[in-house]
């Protein structure tokens, strides 16, 4: 027996998922059993590779042996670990809703893609040169897009269509700017980069590239226009991933860049990116305010709330780590939030047949616990305390107001009024006398516990703020030193 | 003009001319294609930027990237046709359609 | 741990946790779901018991959680918390009853006991807050609890109401985020410190605070419905009768009006307020609130709405207290808190027994309905003239004790606000007891529903008495030790004396 301080937990978080999805590739019988007991051997890894990253700090491997330049490095700090623990999470959650979900037929399909999907986002999290990342991405985006074409139909292979033409556009502009940065500095490792860079046109070039690819990915506003249409037409669990962790695993890198390349650079820069984070938060909660069908109104959501990870960049030179806490909070509250939501909305649209907002009433009185499940999900989303939400949206807020930029305080304030908006449009039709009609279906309760341990995952977040800030700072990710 | 700098402007030029394409086509075919000149150009320019030093190797790097690279993109373009397929016997043309289903 | 700390957890929790398992509980649990509602509540009456006994022995009650770095999660009980905590945890007892009997056989209780469980938790809770930030999520926490409960019925009506509602006291709360978040970051503490802990606060930053000051009774006065935020308040009187009662008397307007008292007092403290001049603009709005309120309420011929507007009226008599900042007054504000809390629940709970048992929604339907329900009319008329402020139900103490207030601060045209108020009063509520009492009635009830030789069902009749006694023995017994009043001066010592 290796002492559980010896087991490569990092490489295994790789290892798993990746040669179980082979094995249900193989072995489609299989497929489903082996998803559960992969999904939980993957909770368990999350557990010891916190536990020993508190005990002996940042994480470092080299893959085979072949140290960095020229090898694969491997890298793990506290932001790298909440984006794990993040996936594990909402991974749970989805993989519990994906057992009734889907026929045998489209399981066979599911369990090898997602458990693919989750191998690249942990090697993606673990990354950490600039090349890695575009293969996970890479990785990421395709076996997304076969995702979102799964259950097949118009809108459903239109979404993935777009979809695939939007990530594949965006990575490939991110290699263009990776490309340059290794002509000038000679290396693609992360921590290289940040001690040689200088600022010159090229680095100018190769930032804006790769920023302007990662941000196509995130769906920012302006470069938003594919993700409401893939979000919503993909089939819930999907829908919940795409939101949840898939977004979240391109800003990660976009952050990580941030925070090692682009800051030191560009203030105005910083400036700009808040204020379309602003228009962002505008934008996407009106939006989502005009839709009549519930899974776009969710769709448009995400794009609002994308909308407040940026409002933090022009703020964060002054305010420190704080605020990248906040920021890494707010991006955990909204994951599971929002995964909770589509899990919920899923369920509403399974049950009712539809998804137009106007004749949810019954449904949404059949169906109390993912109902419960959205409102509770819609209350962190809203930045309404107790919840996670609240916690990331009081450190904004905090450093928008110290440091008067009172245009992104007021912003952040109204997106949330607007976020209450949308979410009671859906919540208050559960307060409506529907007419009592005999039960077409039911509903796997499996599929509704999903949504709304997720739900209540989010609110509890408002209470664990102090202990999550307490690993982030594990290998001091933000700099300015631990919290 | 040196050579390497030659490569990398011809690069930079079908990656643009991809862009263009990307976006102006509609057909699907043609957007594919435009992605995969996109990816040429890169490639070209990594190509190209290996010879960074004076020394007469070129540097290997690059060229595992590249090779990387290809292979990302030909199960890209894999997928891309299949769906392409499906999305043309869907829509009954080979194009996006913007209409939902209701 | 000790007794300290577990003591305001388990008073949060007698409610917290009968509330989520009711959520849980079938339809058709009746039994069960009334043994916890009503278990809990008594638990919490003998907690909050346990607590006065240690709080007046000088017993110091505190819990503090982290929630960020450098900000708790704090629950202490103070003399102030406790007034409201034992008017919060006697008077939902009393509704519980009360909501039991009234919501017999309609559908959808698992879910209003629920929220209701969850709106007198937020209650305690913000009662209990020792900072402001663990105010706001309380305050918060009683927004959503009370979202349900106004739309309960699911008409029209009531989904406008709700939506009203919302708009207004989420509003509100934005602007009290605001206000909380940028008070942080100048004085950086939030903690509640009797006589405030602004006043050692640059004076460049004066400006900021009295922005601060009219943000934050902004916020809370949305609850509190002063005038011009009162908007949602007659709206959500389509609630049940027992929602409305809790809204009125206990939980959403005194809440404002609570937070009201903490800005007040334990934020910036009497004498800064004083300083930056906040006072005596805020005693205006109150003044204003008071006279509109009793002047809109003489209009209504809804018998709810005109309670509504009367209660826009009273309340406002809290903030008046508080903003005349004078210790004399000061008492008179606060002990109104419980007075008008045990009159005006006393009001509702007799309208809702009206329209239960004769279903009587309006003024003019109510000729010669005391003969048909003698004990609720009588009820009835002892909530009255508290209102009215005539000796000896309780309302009077607290008038009595503005008005010396504001003598004492030399603002004696407030005596004749309140003289105004009180002579609408009485023009508004003495022809509904002339028409209950003294007119014959003028053909069969709307709705009788029949209860052999009672009037009405127990579960109905015997709130509104208990708290009409009530009403009348903190009145008559006003200065005798342990009553609100003697409560109240013990609270406004340690405000008053340097």
């Amino acid at each position: 027996m290796v002492p559980s301080s010896e087991i490569p937990w990092g490489a295994l978080l790789i290892l798993l998922p990746l040669a179980a999805a082979i094995l249900c590739f193989v072995w489609p019988k299989l497929a489903v059993v082996t998803g559960v007991v992969t999904m939980l051997l993957l909770t368990l890894a999350v557990g010891g590779f916190a536990w020993q990253l508190q005990r002996e700090g940042l994480y470092q491997h080299a893959v085979g042996g072949w140290e960095t330049p020229l090898g694969i490095g491997l890298y793990g700090d506290g932001l790298s670990l909440l984006m794990l623990a993040m996936t594990v999470l909402v991974g749970l959650a989805i993989t519990l809703y994906a057992r009734s979900y889907f026929n045998q037929k489209q399981a066979r399909v599911f369990w090898p893609l997602w458990l693919l999907l989750l191998a690249a986002l942990n090697a993606l999290f673990l990354s950490a040169d600039i090349f890695n990342l575009y293969i996970t991405l890479e990785m990421v985006g395709l076996a997304a897009v076969a995702l979102v074409a799964l259950k097949g139909g118009r809108d459903a292979l239109n979404g993935a269509m777009r979809y695939l033409l939007a990530t594949l556009l965006g990575s490939l502009t991110y290699l263009l700017g990776v490309a340059l940065l290794y002509h000038s500095y000679g290396t693609v490792d992360l921590v290289l980069l940040a001690e040689r860079i200088d600022n010159s046109p090229v680095v100018w070039a190769a930032l804006g590239l790769m920023g302007a690819g990662l941000l196509l990915k995130t769906a920012l506003f302006p470069l938003h226009f594919w993700l409401p249409a893939a979000h919503a037409s993909a089939p819930a669990p999907i829908s919940a991933l795409l939101s949840a962790l898939l977004v979240k695993a391109s800003f990660y890198i976009f952050l990580r860049l941030w925070l090692v390349l682009f800051a030191p650079l560009g203030g105005d820069v910083a400036l700009l990116l808040g204020l379309l984070g602003a228009v962002a938060i505008l934008w996407g909660s009106w939006q989502a305010l005009r839709q009549t069908r519930l899974k776009l109104l969710v769709a448009y959501s995400t794009v609002a709330q994308i909308g407040y990870l940026f409002v933090a960049f022009p703020l964060a030179a002054a305010a420190g780590a704080m605020l990248w806490n906040g920021v890494s909070y707010l991006m955990l509250s909204h994951a599971l939030a929002k995964a909770a939501m589509f899990l919920a909305a899923g369920n509403l649209l399974l049950f009712g047949g539809h998804d137009r907002i106007a004749e949810l009433d019954r449904a949404v009185q059949r169906l109390p616990i993912s109902t419960a499940a959205f409102a509770l999900a819609g209350v962190s989303i809203m930045g309404v305390p107790p919840s996670g939400g609240f916690i990331g949206k009081w450190l904004l807020l905090e450093a928008a107001i110290e440091q008067g930029y009172w245009l992104l305080a007021a912003v952040m304030v109204v997106g949330g009024l607007l976020a209450s908006a949308y979410i009671f449009k859906v919540v208050g039709y559960a307060f409506t006398r529907s007419t009592a009609t005999p039960e077409p279906q039911s509903i796997p309760m499996g599929m509704e516990w999903a949504a709304l341990l997720l739900a209540i995952a989010s609110i509890l977040l408002g209470f664990t703020a102090p202990w999550v800030f307490a690993l982030l700072g594990i290998g001091d990710p933000f700099g300015g030193g631990a919290p | 003009m040196n050579t390497a700098l030659l490569y990398s402007l011809v690069g930079i030029g079908l990656f643009s001319l991809g862009l263009y394409a990307l976006i102006v086509h509609a057909h699907l075919l043609r957007k594919i294609l435009a992605i995969n000149v996109m990816g040429s150009g890169v490639f070209l320019l990594l190509i190209a930027l290996a010879k960074r030093t004076a020394t007469p190797l070129p540097d290997a790097v690059p060229h595992a990237m590249v090779i990387t690279g290809i292979v990302v993109t030909v199960a890209a373009t894999a997928l891309a046709l299949t769906l392409m397929v499906r999305v043309a016997m869907e829509n009954h043309r080979a194009e996006l359609s913007d209409q939902s289903q209701e | 741990m000790n007794e300290s700390v577990w003591l305001p957890l388990l008073v949060i929790a007698s409610s917290l946790i009968p509330g989520v398992i009711i959520f849980a509980l079938a339809e058709r649990r009746v039994k069960l779901r009334t043994t916890l509602n009503l278990c809990g509540a008594l638990l919490k009456m003998a907690l909050v018991g346990a607590m006065l006994w240690g709080v007046y022995h000088g017993q110091h009650y505190e819990v503090r959680l982290a929630l960020l770095p450098q900000l708790e999660l704090v629950l202490r009980a103070d003399a102030l918390s406790l007034l409201f905590v034992t008017l919060s945890s006697v008077l939902w007892l009393v509704t519980t009853v009360y909501a039991i009997g009234y919501l017999e056989g309609s559908p959808n209780r698992s879910r209003f006991f629920g929220f209701f469980s969850l709106c007198v938790t937020a209650t305690v809770g913000l009662a209990l807050a020792g900072n402001l930030i663990t105010f706001l999520i309380f305050y918060e926490l009683l927004t959503l609890a009370t979202y349900p409960l106004i739309m309960h019925r699911g008409t029209e009506a009531s989904r406008r109401a709700g939506k009203i509602y919302l708009r207004y006291t989420m509003a509100g709360g934005a602007l009290l985020l605001v206000a909380i978040i940028w008070l942080y970051t100048l004085s950086g503490t939030l903690e509640f410190t009797p006589q405030g802990f602004l006043d050692g606060i640059d004076e460049q930053h004066h400006p900021a605070l009295i922005i601060i000051f009219v943000l934050l009774i902004a916020g809370l006065g949305v609850k509190a419905a002063l005038v011009p935020l009162h908007g949602w308040l007659p709206e959500a009187m389509v609630a049940p009768a027992p929602v409305s009662a809790l809204l009125h008397a206990v939980a959403v307007v005194k809440a404002g009006a609570f937070g009201i008292i903490r800005v007040v007092y334990d934020v910036f403290g009497v004498d800064f307020a004083t300083l930056l001049g906040v006072t005596g603009p805020l005693v205006i709005v109150a003044a204003i609130t008071i006279v509109y309120g009793s002047l809109r309420a003489l209009f209504q011929d809804d018998l709810k709405r005109r309670l509504a507007y009367s209660t826009v009226s009273q309340v406002a008599y809290i903030t008046l207290g508080v903003a005349i900042a004078g210790p004399i007054a000061a008492v008179g504000g606060m002990v109104h808190l419980v007075h008008q809390g045990l009159m005006k629940i006393t009001l509702f709970f007799c309208a809702g027994n009206l329209a239960e048992t004769l279903g009587i929604h309006k003024v003019s339907e109510m000729n010669g309905v005391g003969r048909r329900m003698p004990w609720t009319m009588a009820a009835f008329t002892v909530g009255v003239f508290g209102m009215i402020g005539a000796p000896p139900v309780a309302g009077f103490i607290s008038k009595w004790y503005l008005g010396m207030g504001a003598l004492e601060m030399d603002q004696g045209w407030l005596i004749l606000v309140l003289a105004a108020s009180s002579l609408l009063n009485a023009a508004y509520f003495l022809p509904i007891l002339y028409a209950a009492w003294f007119c014959e009635p003028s053909g069969p009830w709307p709705e009788e529903r029949n209860f052999g030789r009672k009037e009405t069902a127990w579960a109905l009749l015997l709130p509104p008495v208990v708290t009409a006694l009530l009403a009348l023995a903190v009145g008559l017994l006003a200065l005798a030790p342990f009553t609100p009043l003697a409560w109240v001066e013990f609270v406004v010592q340690r405000e008053f004396v340097p």
